[in-house]
């Protein structure tokens, strides 16, 4: 047993991908166990291991966790990663809160059928540029500071920094109108751990394409 | 200006159900301003008071919250239901990300198409039984203590209580299997600031009907 959190889930990005992004920018290693086949997801299940029957689960600190928002959470609070009171930990969950409405709209976009797919990306973008984005610029505006909340690093500038990342990858230049968030998708993008997880060869996974969404379909019966 | 919280949303549960219920079991009094039309939504949008466009909206210390976990979290750490240490925090939160998925099948039962109605009720009874309730039933029967967590009072039992009895509303022999939560729903009924929320007069909502369904469609144009 080596210590390290230990990831239970599909080859892909899916809903552990925030998970991934948390734990690398906090510097912390961890492995990953990959479900393949129905059968892995069944023998996790039938050992007992997955409280509510669903991946993601981590394996940290003796606990088996799972429920996304439940892992991130405690990750964020471990490291430091969540203000220095209740007040910026509130700042930070309703920003988390956004973020992650956005990045679940992209999230599902190719289970889409091909039908609405089109209306679907065109939604995301919108809501990007007009719900989202707004928010996080204003904030930077506002406090001029490098980070969102509390002139720290914390959980709700790595989930902004994977939303962009991910937004850009359904529209290149989805940034173009807002200034400070491209400043701060380089700043942020710098910070080591960060730019060591950007790097080939991180436990970063790439854009869901046809052939994952194929796997999770059998593995999950969707 | 009362300082007491004040709750922006429609005149019916919705997502703002558990933010009444957990203010209500701290004993906290609150306010609350009903939206009937969509211009009130649209000013309120204006106005620039919801981050993200959307109710729940809760003021509160101060701040204009949104987005309904982040405003659940602040309550429960603010009123010392949210655990003794991180990982007390971690148990509450995955028992209500559970419970959460739970009501959400509920949630969107209302506006669920007719002829998937039976389906969908038989989805929520499914995985009441299978999923969720055991995993509970299995935590109070090994601790033997009356709390989910840590032998005190949390937002966890405030979540669970609330939705047993949401469960019940719509498949009321649920409990059949269950002695412990038959149990913990007497126990957690009778809790003084919970027992008064249950009474008539109380700011608990009742189910949803075709005028709240009518409503919620008219303002935010589903």
């Amino acid at each position: 047993m080596s210590g390290k959190p230990k990831l239970h889930y599909t080859n892909g990005r899916g809903k552990m991908e925030s998970i991934r992004w948390l734990l690398a920018a906090a510097g912390v290693e961890f492995e990953e166990e990959f479900i393949e086949t129905k059968e892995d997801l069944e023998k996790l299940r039938n050992d007992g291991v997955l409280m509510f029957q669903q991946v993601p689960m981590v394996e940290i600190d003796g606990m088996k966790m799972v429920q996304t928002r439940a892992i991130l959470s405690y990750i964020a609070a471990k490291y430091n990663l969540y203000g220095k009171d209740l007040k910026e930990r509130a700042w930070i969950d309703m920003y988390v809160e956004g973020t992650t409405d956005l990045m679940g709209m992209m999230m599902y976009l190719p289970f889409q059928p091909a039908d609405t797919k089109e209306k679907n990306l065109a939604l995301i973008i919108e809501r990007a540029t007009t719900r989202y984005f707004p928010v996080y610029e204003k904030a930077l505006k506002d406090h001029g500071h490098d980070y969102l909340v509390g002139n720290k690093l914390s959980w709700a500038d790595i989930h902004l920094l994977e939303a962009i990342l991910m937004a850009e990858e359904c529209k290149p230049d989805i940034l173009s109108a807002f200034p400070l968030l491209q400043a701060f998708k380089g700043r942020t993008s710098n910070i080591p751990t960060i730019k060591k997880f950007l790097q080939p060869g991180s436990q970063r996974k790439p854009p869901t394409d046809e052939k994952f969404v194929a796997i999770v379909r059998k593995i999950f019966n969707i | 200006m009362s300082g007491k919280p004040r709750l922006t949303y429609c005149n019916g549960r919705g997502r703002m159900e558990p933010i009444r219920w957990l203010l209500a079991a701290a004993g906290v009094e609150f306010e609350e301003i009903f939206l009937e039309t969509r211009e009130q939504y649209e000013k309120l949008i204006k106005d620039g008071v919801l981050m993200f466009q959307q109710v729940p909206l809760v003021e509160i210390d101060g701040m204009k919250m949104v987005q309904t976990r982040a405003i659940l979290s602040y309550i429960a750490g603010k009123y010392n239901l949210y655990g003794k240490d991180l990982k007390e925090r971690a148990l509450i939160d995955m028992y209500v990300e559970g419970i959460t998925d739970l009501m959400q099948m509920i949630l969107m039962f209302p506006f669920s198409p007719p002829e998937a109605k039976e389906k969908n009720l038989d989805s929520i009874k499914e995985r009441a039984t299978n999923r969720y309730f055991p995993v509970f039933e299995k935590v109070l029967k090994q601790h033997g203590q009356d709390f989910l967590v840590g032998n005190k009072f949390s937002w966890a039992d405030v979540q669970l209580i609330e939705a047993i009895l949401a469960v019940e509303e719509k498949i009321p022999a649920v409990l059949s299997g269950f002695p412990q939560l038959q149990a913990f729903k007497i126990r957690m009924s009778n809790m003084p600031t919970i027992k008064k929320f249950l009474q008539p007069g109380s700011p608990r909502k009742p189910p949803p009907d075709e005028n709240y369904r009518e409503t919620v469609l008219k303002i935010f144009r589903k």
